[in-house]
């Protein structure tokens, strides 16, 4: 009953919205929604009946198909998060005009059916459908309302996510036709009869395309490129939650799939991710573009929850589970900051910024606050949850974790630099006219304040909340 | 019979009515009909009801599969003379005449979704393309036209001869003209003779005439000249209704053969198929001209439609009736708006979605569901041929190619939809569009999107 809803809601209301010409209706339309949709993941986590959180339909029975949504702790998390992400996300955009703003919230919309339905369905085929279905929504919204180099730009991120996306369909296909029955059932491919080399070629089809959606480093070229060009709503979208369907997706149908797998290539994965983070991080330290410090930052971010995923320590899938929550507000957080500063001064570069503390102290002091949980400083939500995994880490390999704990030193470098550049010194030319933040970004900071703060003095419900799914990973494991 | 014996009819009954009536448009209605009883006979054969009851010595076979197929074809036919009936009516001043030759290329697909031997298949072959010289033809006062009707009717009778060479070594090695091939078992040893070789020669000439017939690499060259050259309208009709008739009768004819050609089989095919996906594919990408981009579009999408020769099994035969019925309708939608564009450039395409929203989106998804995007008939199509092909197991490295290669075809399918959506311009229209075309094309679109999210329901029309 739950999952559907939650896809629904946002379907019908996205198709709806495209009807409405008249521009504040779609607007009120779809933050209506997504409080909705909201509402609905909430009620998932206050405990509700457990037949309520499954939906079992038949769909296409000649090719064993089913039309299968389950959820789990991590399931519960992520469209928790999914939900507060786009009111927040709406709120924010409140006072923005857009062009055409009908087609826009309903692309909006319609993305996130597209992302629950990924974090909802325990059927390969069904998962698929949904995987692909949160990209077409982005593509259109990035192509139309997105920057200058948009077109090129999208359609590379676009080619990329696709590619991957079908060599997984190749092997979610050789996957069915090894279960008892033929089936694409999430509980019947854990079952599949597969020889190691098999479950070799498998394991890679499959993190191929999820690396390509995290992204980790060499397949994050799309990344930096579509963050800067996309409309900050979308880039919100795409950073806060697109890129954790990666992540989901590696805990549900890669780990307790091919384990053994896992543990043989984990020092290759987490090389690579490692090697990411320290590289994202050296040239988040250079860059002058205030946008894509933001983006290089997350690849640094999301680097280190791939590589503690391959860990196979349950601290570390604790810290991946309470992670992927705080990463997803903080940086929804510092994009809603770096829209508001460049629509304020009209540039992103971070050489013409300088003493907006002085005109806009409010937007100074979230900015401060959201680049601390940006470093993981204790007492904000990202420290418990990269402490777990560096934990997880050390525990694996100590050389890796002292590597990957530069980043750490790298992420205070470049986040301070970023902060003094935005708001100290004297102030600029830009800067001179610049005023407060509107009110309704200022309540959707708050809400995402409200939730670091929060999340960094009391995690526990967090970490009980996606218990279920540490568990059930580990004895997979 | 009765859709064979009906469709020669009604070709006859259309070549007559340009004499009693010059309006080109009773000609097109009298095309609809004309379509629709041949389905409705169709349907009738299916449920056993003869029109007219012929004993053909075994020569024809009628089955459920190809019934069915037949079906496929002449809704497809149906749907392709409602879109683009008024444009076929401006190609020339023989509109009845054209009608009259689809509704000879009908007769001709209908022998062949029957044939039992191997002269029927050269009569349904011969049938099916000799109407299209001429169509391709049909713009007279066009170079162009001339020039790929003129290639077209070479290549396409020296292929033949080779069918015909190919059919003689055949009944050389085994003095039948039947089908049923396989493998003969010595009674005296139990094991297996192994096959003459006239008889493997007959086969793998008839496999490289039905390679061409079907544009499949290397035997395709005559197919983008020929598709660029004919008047648009004919080309939705040779790409879509006639490549997949030849495709169920190559599906038909080595389903029983490939013990013979036993390991030959299985290194021909999987070289046709992987070249035939990187010319198509690779060569779309570097077209500017949309139509000539389709062109090379319907060779890739060939080299998919060739995995159902490497299964043979009922996925792959469930597969190609999938796959016929979404690339047909996609094809016929993209091309329908295509021939009323004057511009058949990629620059032609700008802006349409800000002059007529509706019909973009419709074409939008035409391109969708050649692309193989999830939700859309074209994406189960692609599916059933990658899992016939996982199921009989031993060429996925192609299927992984075959995957890497549709994100190709990504690339020249989304440039069409950049033009409409993200582009500005205005495109210009031989007539203006009329609201009739915009709700056609919206049902296309549905039945895209319909068989995308159910495509066990065509399937069950199979199976009754």
């Amino acid at each position: 009953m739950i999952p559907v809803l939650l896809i629904l809601i946002p379907l019908i209301t996205g198709i709806v919205s495209f009807a409405f010409s008249a521009a504040d209706m779609a607007k009120k339309i779809a933050l209506v929604s997504s409080i909705a949709t909201l509402g609905v993941a909430v009620w998932s986590v206050c405990c509700p009946p457990a037949s309520a959180l499954r939906f079992d339909e038949a769909w296409l029975p000649v090719m064993g198909a089913r039309f299968t949504l389950e959820m789990d702790g991590m399931s519960k998390m992520l469209c928790l998060l999914t939900g507060i992400s786009f009111p927040v996300i709406f709120l924010a955009i409140f006072r923005q005009e857009t062009k055409s703003p009908a087609a826009f919230y309903g692309w909006m919309l319609l993305s996130q059916a597209g992302l629950l339905g990924v974090f909802l369905a325990a059927d390969a085929l069904l998962f698929y459908f949904f995987w692909e279905l949160a990209l077409i929504p982005v593509y259109f919204l990035c192509s139309i309302w997105g920057g200058e180099r948009r077109i090129a730009v999208t359609f590379k991120f676009f080619i990329y996510t696709f590619l991957g996306s079908l060599l997984m369909l190749t092997g979610i296909i050789y996957l069915s036709y090894h279960t008892p029955g033929g089936s694409f059932a999430l509980s019947a491919i854990y079952k599949a009869a597969l020889s190691e080399s098999q479950r070799n070629g498998l394991f890679w089809l499959f993190f191929i395309a999820f690396a390509i959606k995290m992204p980790i480093f060499p397949l994050h070229t799309w990344q930096p490129d579509a963050y800067e060009e996309s409309p900050t709503a979308v880039t919100m979208v795409m950073s806060g939650i697109m890129v954790k369907m990666g992540l989901y997706a590696v805990v549900r149908w890669l780990l307790p799939l091919y384990p053994q797998s896992a543990i043989r290539f984990a020092d290759v994965i987490i090389a690579f991710s490692v090697v990411g983070m320290l590289y994202a991080s050296f040239i988040a330290m250079q860059q002058n573009n205030l946008k894509r410090l933001i983006a290089y930052s997350s690849i640094a971010h999301i680097g280190l929850m791939s590589a503690a995923l391959f860990t196979a320590q349950p601290s570390a899938y604790q810290g991946v589970m309470v992670q992927m929550f705080s990463h997803g507000i903080n940086v929804i957080g510092l994009w809603i900051i770096a829209d508001a500063i460049e629509k304020q001064l009209g540039t992103r570069l971070l050489s013409e910024m300088g003493g907006l503390a002085q005109k806009a102290p409010t937007l100074a002091i979230l900015l401060v606050i959201m680049g601390l949980a940006n470093v993981a400083l204790p007492l904000t939500n990202s420290f418990i949850g990269e402490f777990m995994m560096f934990n997880g880490l050390f525990r694996y390999n100590m050389v890796w974790a002292a590597v990957a704990g530069i980043s750490i030193i790298l992420a205070a470098v470049y986040t301070l630099r970023m902060i003094q550049k935005v708001l100290y010194g004297t102030v600029s030319p830009v800067t001179e006219t610049a005023t407060d933040i509107a009110a309704t970004t200022k309540w959707a900071l708050f809400i995402g304040v409200v939730l670091i703060i929060a999340g960094g003095i009391y995690p526990q419900p967090l970490i009980d909340l996606t218990n279920d799914t540490v568990q059930a990973l580990i004895t997979k494991h | 019979m009765n859709a064979i014996i009906f469709s020669a009819l009604w070709g006859v009954v259309m070549m007559f009515s340009g004499i009693v009536t010059q309006n080109k448009r009773y000609i097109t209605a009298m095309a609809s009909v004309g379509l629709l009883l041949l389905l409705a006979t169709n349907c009738l054969h299916a449920y056993g009801i003869w029109v007219i009851k012929i004993d053909t010595h075994g020569t024809l076979h009628f089955d459920s599969f190809g019934l069915f197929f037949n079906a496929i074809i002449f809704f497809s036919t149906l749907l392709y003379v409602l879109l683009s009936g008024s444009d076929i009516e401006k190609t020339g001043v023989h509109a009845a005449e054209y009608y009259a030759l689809i509704f000879f290329v009908l007769a001709g697909v209908s022998i062949l979704t029957a044939f039992n031997g191997l002269l029927m298949l050269f009569l349904g072959i011969e049938i099916m393309t000799i109407p299209l010289y001429i169509l391709t033809g049909a713009d007279k006062r066009n170079l162009k036209s001339n020039e790929a009707s003129l290639k077209y009717f070479l290549m396409g009778s020296f292929s033949t001869g080779i069918m015909l060479m190919g059919i003689a070594l055949i009944y050389g090695a085994t003095g039948s003209f039947g089908i049923a091939g396989g493998v003969t078992v010595a009674p005296s040893t139990g094991l297996a003779i192994r096959p003459s070789f006239l008889e493997i020669g007959g086969l793998i000439l008839l496999f490289a005439s039905m390679c061409f017939k079907v544009s499949a690499a290397p035997f395709h060259f005559w197919t983008p000249d020929v598709y660029d050259g004919a008047p648009a309208v004919f080309t939705s009709f040779m790409a879509t209704i006639v490549k997949s008739a030849g495709f169920f009768a190559f599906v038909k004819l080595f389903d029983s053969h490939t013990a013979v050609l036993g390991d030959t089989w299985y290194l021909l095919l999987p070289f046709v198929i992987l070249i035939t996906l990187l010319i198509g594919n690779i060569t779309a990408v570097f077209q500017q001209s949309v139509k000539r981009m389709l062109a090379y579009s319907s060779i890739a999408q060939a080299g998919f439609m060739l995995f159902a020769l490497y299964g043979t099994n009922d996925l792959s035969k469930e597969g190609l009736l999938i796959y016929a019925f979404s690339y047909s309708l996609a094809t016929i939608g993209i091309f329908a708006v295509l021939i009323k564009i004057k511009d058949y450039s990629l620059d032609g395409f700008n802006g349409l979605a800000a002059q007529h929203p509706f019909l973009a989106f419709s074409t939008t998804i035409c391109l969708l569901s050649l692309a193989g995007i999830p939700l859309t008939g074209g994406f189960f199509a692609k599916y059933y041929m990658l899992s016939a092909a996982i199921k009989a197991g031993g060429i996925f490295w192609l299927v992984i190619v075959a995957v890497l290669l549709a994100a190709v075809g990504v690339y020249y399918y989304f440039r069409v939809i950049q033009s409409i959506y993200f582009k500005t311009g205005t495109p210009e229209f031989h007539q203006p569009i009329s609201k009739a075309f915009t709700w056609g094309m919206f049902g296309v679109a549905v039945m895209i999107v319909a068989l995308g999210l159910f495509p066990t329901m065509l399937l069950n029309f199979f199976y009754f």
